[in-house]
């Protein structure tokens, strides 16, 4: 008979063998959605996952995507590290979009060197202050950081469409709602002379291993991680709990917003009132898939930026909505936390049942 | 502001805190149970849709309200399946329930956009509705409306005056003591997470089916959180709930009552209210850090899993 066992020790291997078990799962579990609706299923897979990555081209767009997906997945991932529910990387994001593009339409009519540092850094500290204020909130008044995180998602997103239908259109717009073109000082160089790949990207790895090396190397780090796990061992060590959850709030609202200023000023060129098809909450799972650590993050935001590039594409090859992308995404979670279960259970087959 | 402006404002109330109504009484058994259910939005939104196609395809409201709470129960057999059975962690399986729902009722519901129908008429309560002021303000709204009165109601007999109410606190409260007294806990558990479900499919049905009878996506438009933080503002009473129902209700349609003042602010401002009411809401309770850790259920968020006693 079958029976369900605790284990004594956390298996590492279900650790790392979790995520692709989740994935495949989530395939199998995909590929008979798709027979119920009456697509091929080999080709429905195909354009989801094979083409996204087949020529240059799609693959710069993927880049395009896993830029914003690894920033505000390698925030994330220290915020859950040290137990703080951080849902908020959508409005930091959206924070630092609109932050940098008030400040770098300040830049419209110049070639200054100055503006494109400028105006990243303002959409760096906008992310910054955008996550500072729910984390005031908790620290002062113990306010739920999961609902005042998501309140302020929606608070960003109305204030960024006020902004591109108010003060921030472009006066010579046609009354469209959209800031005037950034000037070419203000910019994100591409990666690559075509497509739309950028630097965001390569700045993204960065600061994935670079919070690898915080959360594994430094003194910081190991607080977060003992606070995090045991947070009583954490107060008992004399670690200060406000310092560690300013640290993380702050360094996730840093990434994300620069993951929102590196859109505007990078693939879109403009502010625009739609700049994140959900980047901020679909960081949450390439987290998780990442198994919270920031090179994990990595290969899970490429899984993730490939699903988003094969939404698209299935929508032109095969006219499968878009949408079928967030399905997937809440899919693999699901499985994915399914999966955990066998981090800390075994299953045992007793032959004798009287064992 | 004349007495009819007055009127028709806390008629428009009614009608706007109707869902966080409905949904909130929903969330507030679940937790009571000791669950923490994030996945609000996700269920709502599957109501909604569900709802929607159910009524545009077959022309039967009721069948249509019918099929919208069997999706949102639905919906939260998975979540409670995750977090009861394999201990799943229920912030992280609440937030997949929200992802998996919001991307999951955009793709059945793409087929549907734009269309329209004939959503829950008024209906005018002979009599009652009467009464001046309070008889136009109560008693000329749709049947679904009325069904949140009844059911808030009904609730706040159980939850305080029933047998059934007791279990389901002191499962809320201490599982391993109502385990040792012979209560299923898991099965209390499960009740109240599926009653849930059914209440935001409940609140996405009476969004697309009565508040604008038509399906866009992501309609609910954060419904489901503002009622998390509505169950917290409530202090996990059934009669606060329906009074904070009302005045998030209200936040949201401050632009009718600054209109009537004669007031012109950007709608798009004004559309952030009932986000930032929330978010000044959940400061001023949980400041009282002593009042909030007294009146939540005590092992709120906390697995129970009955092979390991504590």
């Amino acid at each position: 008979m079958i029976q369900v066992q605790a284990r004594t020790d956390s298996s590492t291997l279900m650790q790392f063998a979790s995520p692709i078990i989740a994935i495949a799962l989530t395939l199998i579990f995909g590929s008979i959605l798709f027979i119920i609706l009456d697509k091929d299923p080999i080709q429905a897979l195909h354009v989801l996952l094979i083409m996204p990555l087949s020529d240059a081209y799609n693959v710069g767009e993927m880049l395009v995507k896993m830029g914003p997906l690894l920033l505000c997945a390698v925030g994330l991932s220290l915020c859950y590290r040290a137990n703080l529910w951080n849902i908020g990387a959508e409005g930091q994001l959206l924070a630092g979009a609109l932050g940098g593009s008030a400040v770098g339409l300040l830049f419209v009519d110049s070639d200054s060197s100055l503006a494109l540092p400028i105006t990243l850094l303002a959409g760096i500290v906008s992310g910054m202050f955008w996550a500072a204020l729910p984390t005031f909130l908790k620290i002062k008044f113990n306010s739920n950081l999961i609902l005042t995180t998501i309140m302020f998602n929606y608070i960003a997103l109305y204030l960024l469409v006020w902004a591109v239908h108010g003060p921030l259109r472009d006066p010579d717009g046609f009354g469209f709602p959209e800031s005037a073109m950034f000037s070419d000082a203000t910019l994100l160089p591409t990666l690559i002379e075509s497509g739309r790949a950028h630097w965001g990207v390569v700045i993204a790895i960065l600061a994935g291993i670079a919070a690898w090396v915080i959360l594994s190397k430094t003194h910081l780090g190991f607080q977060i991680r003992v606070f995090g796990s045991d947070a009583p061992a954490a107060k008992y060590a004399g670690f200060s709990a406000n310092k560690i959850t300013w640290f993380v709030m702050l360094f996730a609202g840093a990434l994300a917003g620069l993951a929102g200023v590196a859109e505007v000023i990078g693939p879109i060129g403009q502010l625009v009132p739609v700049v994140s098809p959900g980047y901020g909450y679909a960081a949450i799972i390439v987290a998780y898939l990442g198994r919270l650590h920031p090179i994990g993050a990595i290969a899970a935001s490429i899984f993730l930026a490939v699903l988003y590039m094969g939404g698209d594409l299935a929508q032109i090859e095969m006219s499968i909505p878009t949408a079928v992308v967030g399905m997937f995404q809440g899919i693999l979670l699901f499985f994915l936390l399914a999966c955990d279960f066998f981090i800390r259970y075994r299953i045992i087959l007793n032959k004798d049942a009287n064992v | 502001m004349d007495i009819d402006l007055i009127t028709q404002i806390l008629f428009a109330t009614i009608k706007t805190g109707t869902p966080l109504l409905l949904i909130a009484l929903g969330e507030v058994i679940c937790e009571k149970s000791g669950v923490l259910n994030l996945g609000q939005e996700g269920m709502m939104l599957m109501g909604a849709v569900v709802g929607f196609m159910s009524a545009f395809a077959t022309g039967n409201l009721g069948l249509a309200v019918f099929a919208a709470m069997a999706m949102g129960a639905l919906m939260s057999l998975i979540f409670g399946f995750l977090v009861l059975h394999l201990g799943a962690n229920q912030v992280a399986t609440g937030l997949a329930l929200t992802i998996f729902g919001t991307g999951l009722s955009a793709f059945i519901g793409s087929g549907v956009i734009g269309e329209t129908l004939q959503g829950f008429q008024p209906i005018i309560i002979p009599v009652l509705s009467d009464i001046p002021v309070i008889g136009k303000i109560l008693f000329t709204h749709d049947l679904l409306v009325y069904i949140s009165f009844v059911v808030a109601a009904a609730l706040a007999f159980i939850a305080n005056k029933t047998r059934l109410g007791l279990t389901l606190r002191a499962v809320g409260e201490n599982p391993h003591a109502a385990n040792a007294i012979g209560i299923k806990v898991l099965s209390i558990r499960y009740f109240a997470i599926m009653f849930g479900g059914a209440m935001a499919g409940l609140a996405g049905a009476y969004m697309s089916l009565s508040y604008t009878p038509m399906w866009v996506e992501n309609m609910t438009s954060g419904r489901g959180w503002i009622a998390l933080a509505l169950v917290v503002f409530a202090s996990w009473r059934i009669g606060n709930i329906m009074l904070g129902a009302y005045l998030f209700g209200l936040a949201s349609i401050m632009h009718l009552v600054l209109q009537g003042m004669g007031w012109s602010i950007s709608p798009n401002l004004l559309a952030m209210l009932p986000y930032v009411a929330t978010v000044v809401v959940m400061v001023i309770i949980s400041a009282d850090q002593f009042k909030e850790k007294l009146l939540a259920p005590r092992s709120l968020g906390k697995p129970f899993d009955p092979r390991q006693m504590a």
